[in-house]
């Protein structure tokens, strides 16, 4: 069985996502874990247009590479965490160790061994405009529900960050 | 084309490793980094079981619409609350922030 192009791309860019997440669970300083923060987020971004969903792939580079990414660094700048210096990895390391490995063991032998129904080869792509036209008719509700979660989460975040004078 | 379970395989990797950082690091933003992780791990999952197994109900993309934006919203309200906690004990640290245990 040949390796496709794709293939290779997708594990370059998977190995590279696996670095970046890594390097947030295991780097010393937090900045340098929020910077590879983001290259797991734009790496699992290429991984979504490698699987031919390329709207989530743009949505993910918006949101994540540039709200989120801006909120994490804000966060770290307004708390001082370079200053202060704090431990960043606690006591629970070796146990927490233990149940990652368990839960990557369990996970990969449950998927492997399991008989997907269909076929697992072909990526059927969906036309977008099917999905724009699902996502504004069918799941409509969910849609502007999602939209409400979004407001009271700005309001409540100004309303319990600002501060009292 | 990509075999499916190599999709798995890496999102199954992302998501432990996501664990492995909410339940090791001691940091607030650290922690909401690696629930981050875990969210990314979760769309890759929903993403390629919506267009590998079920293209013609391809929910699972739709599903990771949503499941981004309830990220974004999660992460906006989880750093505030850090940011409050900051003010008042002058810690990031979760561990010192105990005032309501026994």
């Amino acid at each position: 069985m040949s390796v496709s192009a794709e293939q290779i791309i997708f594990y370059i860019v998977a190995a590279i996502a696996v670095i970046g997440a890594l390097g947030v669970v295991f780097s010393g300083d937090i900045v340098h874990a929020a910077l590879f923060l983001v290259l797991a987020l734009l790496m699992t971004a290429a991984v979504f247009i490698l699987l031919s969903a390329e709207f989530l792939g743009i949505v993910q580079i918006l949101v994540y590479g540039g709200a989120v990414t801006i909120l994490i660094i804000f966060a770290l700048m307004l708390t001082q965490a370079r200053q202060l210096r704090q431990r960043l990895t606690g006591g629970q390391q070796p146990f927490a160790l233990i149940a990652g490995l368990v839960l990557a063991g369990f996970l990969i032998y449950m998927t492997v061994q399991s008989a997907w129904p269909g076929s697992t080869d072909r990526i059927t792509v969906v036309p977008f405009e099917r999905f724009s036209n699902e996502l504004f008719s069918v799941y409509n509700v969910p849609f502007e529900v999602v939209s409400l979660v979004l407001l009271a989460a700005l309001v409540g975040a100004i309303v319990i960050a600002r501060s009292e004078d | 084309m990509i075999p499916l379970d190599h999709v798995l395989i890496f999102s199954a990797l992302l998501f432990a490793i996501g664990v492995y950082g909410v339940l090791a690091r001691r940091n607030g933003v650290l922690i909401l980094m690696s629930v981050e992780l875990m969210l990314q791990a979760v769309n890759v999952n929903l993403i390629a079981f919506a267009v590998y197994l079920s293209p013609e109900r391809f929910t699972g993309q739709i599903f990771a619409v949503f499941v981004i934006t309830v990220a974004a919203a999660e992460v906006a309200l989880g750093l505030a609350i850090l940011l409050r906690i900051f003010t008042n004990e002058h810690t990031s640290n979760v561990d010192e922030v105990d005032l309501l245990k026994w």
